[in-house]
């Protein structure tokens, strides 16, 4: 499981205006890349059209080309909801489904799949909250509901749910940022251990954190508000954060701006 | 958003920081405004507690000498014969109710369908102007609905009256009644009223639905739902209560509907008549009583009419009841 991603000259669009322009990159096999940059600069838009979540906003559409192996993702007749299904994805504030179980949140994938058999649905259940690194701390409460938990359990409730339908990527947008220091500890210790498995790509605001968690980081920028967000540079995250080859990653980064 | 039943579902949703809404701030600054505004509000709330109040003792103590007077079984027997004072309500109960019920049956589907298409559906110029047209349904006097029911809609529905009877006869409720003909049935009662209650119902729940939390859409989008099943797994479950609360609202203003009813009803052929069947005529409370206002002559006959109105203002309180704890019930997982 987890396979590459290959970005050929993407614009993204709301309607008429251009969000950003002209991205290119690859997000190699099981590995973790960080999308970092200013607010506004693009770089959640742009994570949102790896699995065409950007299109549920009306007038959201792109033009190039997304590729997960040998696989175009916005070729005619490729149905989004297919796309979401092998692309998983993560929120910035945890959102379980309010009016079901623990159980019920895991599985709400494989239900909309047709999944029936309890037994199956058991044993996805277990393996997806260990996985999540959440099993020992709900195993015994099941069938309470989600929204019970604390902010951190949730969200790595709402990995669990999206590793349950076995994604070939997870994309995480800002997913610690609405958690305290100790929860965000415990899902940075599990983006270490997903990415065994899958190919990850996360946007955050916390410089540290995605030097800690990321292998490969890309920086995004805009020139001014009402103009596009571009792709500065993509490099090794010790590159970047050590060595970066353009003075605006280095600007940002030593907290020039942003 | 206030709802019949005294739950609100902004009694439910504590602002972002998770703090119940702003209640109970003792500052008080001794104003003249502060005061007056104060008391007005206290002054409102107890008024209304004080009318309900006083609405059912007037109603048992008119009801309940005539009660003692009754020669019959005042909840069992289906005679009213005032005059002889033999009086029951029970076919009056069972008109009430059961043509509330299917007009709520027939209504809420539909409702939600609507509330839906306008909420999720429907292109953002058209959701506007269809809804302000669902709201003007509303405004249609219950007279019109009355005449037109009986003038339009009756000899238009005996074909599918007749037809439901001759497939369906088998069971109770659609057994044939040769001698209620015309459509005036309380079977096309229920439709009549269900167009009534739609646009409220209609209301509430689009309210409701377009509340639905964008975050949990988005979940179940990213999940790779379809369009159907994101609202299944996110929209549907958070309007339930919304959903229940309307419907009883609905179902309140069914029950006590009067002029729409007493225009389109047949009476019972002959009082002994009485069937399960909905292509029965019959009398619910408000129409009957409206219809025998000439025979409000004080004491036993009029206490009668007091009543059966009693019954249907302990009706309207026991549905509210029953909405209430339905909805109290689903608070566990609506947080």
């Amino acid at each position: 499981m987890g396979k590459r991603i290959d970005v050929k000259d993407l614009n993204v669009f709301y309607g008429d205006f251009k969000a950003v322009e002209g991205v290119s990159m690859t997000v190699e096999p099981r590995s973790v890349t960080a999308f970092i940059g200013p607010s506004g600069c693009g770089k959640s838009t742009f994570l949102r059209t790896l699995n065409r979540m950007h299109e549920v906003i009306p007038g959201g559409h792109v033009q190039g080309k997304v590729m997960l192996d040998d696989e175009d993702l916005y070729a005619p007749g490729v149905d989004p909801v297919a796309v979401r299904r092998t692309v998983g994805m993560v929120f910035q504030r945890p959102n379980p489904f309010p009016t079901m179980s623990i159980r019920d949140n895991v599985i709400a994938g494989l239900r909309l799949n047709g999944v029936k058999n309890k037994k199956v649905l058991d044993q996805k259940v277990e393996e997806s909250l260990q996985g999540a690194n959440l099993w020992n701390e709900v195993k015994d409460r099941l069938n309470k509901p989600g929204a019970g938990l604390s902010g951190g359990q949730q969200q790595r409730l709402c990995i669990a749910r999206a590793i349950a339908v076995e994604p070939q990527v997870l994309l995480m947008d800002e997913p610690c940022s609405a958690l305290d220091p100790i929860s965000t500890l415990a899902i940075e210790d599990l983006i270490g251990k997903l990415k065994e498995q899958y190919t990850i790509v996360i946007v955050t605001h916390n410089m540290q954190q995605a030097a800690r968690v990321s292998d490969k980081t890309a920086f995004f920028n805009l020139e001014a508000t009402g103009k596009p967000g571009n792709l500065i540079e993509m490099d090794d995250t010790q590159q970047i954060f050590n060595n970066p080859s353009k003075k605006a990653t280095e600007d940002y980064i030593s907290g020039r701006f942003g | 958003m206030s709802s019949s039943t005294g739950a609100s579902l902004s009694d439910e949703l504590p602002d972002p920081d998770g703090r119940p809404p702003l209640r109970g701030d003792d500052a008080n600054t001794g104003r003249a405004g502060d005061k007056v505004f104060g008391g007005l509000a206290i002054g409102s709330g107890i008024v209304v507690i004080a009318m309900v109040v006083l609405i059912a003792i007037f109603l048992l103590f008119q009801a309940i000498p005539a009660i003692g007077d009754d020669k019959v079984n005042f909840l069992t027997s289906r005679e009213w014969n005032v005059s002889g004072r033999r009086f029951g309500i029970l076919q009056m109960l069972w008109t009430t109710v059961v043509t509330s019920v299917v007009a709520l049956i027939i209504a809420v589907p539909f409702a939600v369908a609507i509330a839906l298409f306008l909420t999720h559906y429907a292109p953002r110029w058209l959701a506007g102007p269809a809804a302000t047209v669902i709201d003007l349904l509303a405004a249609v006097p219950s007279i019109v609905y009355g005449l037109w029911g009986v003038i339009i809609v009756a000899p238009k529905s005996e074909g599918l009256q007749n037809w439901l009877s001759d497939v369906l006869g088998w069971f109770p409720l659609f057994a044939k009644v040769p001698s209620v003909g015309g459509g005036t049935t309380m079977f096309l009662v229920s439709i009549v009223l269900a167009i009534m209650v739609l646009p409220i119902v209609t209301a509430l729940t689009r309210e409701v639905f377009s509340q639905a939390p964008a975050a949990h859409q988005e979940a179940a989008l990213a999940l790779g739902a379809t369009k159907w099943e994101m609202i299944r797994t996110a929209v549907l479950p958070f309007g339930k209560p919304g959903i229940i609360s309307a419907s009883m609202l609905g179902l309140g203003r069914a029950l006590g509907e009067t002029v729409a009813v007493l225009y389109i009803l047949s009476a019972l052929p002959d009082s002994s008549k009485w069937t399960w069947s909905l292509f029965n005529g019959g009398d619910t409370f408000a129409a009957k009583i409206a219809n025998s206002a000439s025979e409000f002559t004080g004491g036993t006959s009029t206490g009668a009419y007091i009543a059966a109105g009693l019954v249907l203002f302990i009706l309207t309180f026991v549905v509210n009841a029953v909405a209430r704890v339905v909805i109290e019930r689903r608070k566990a997982f609506s947080e």
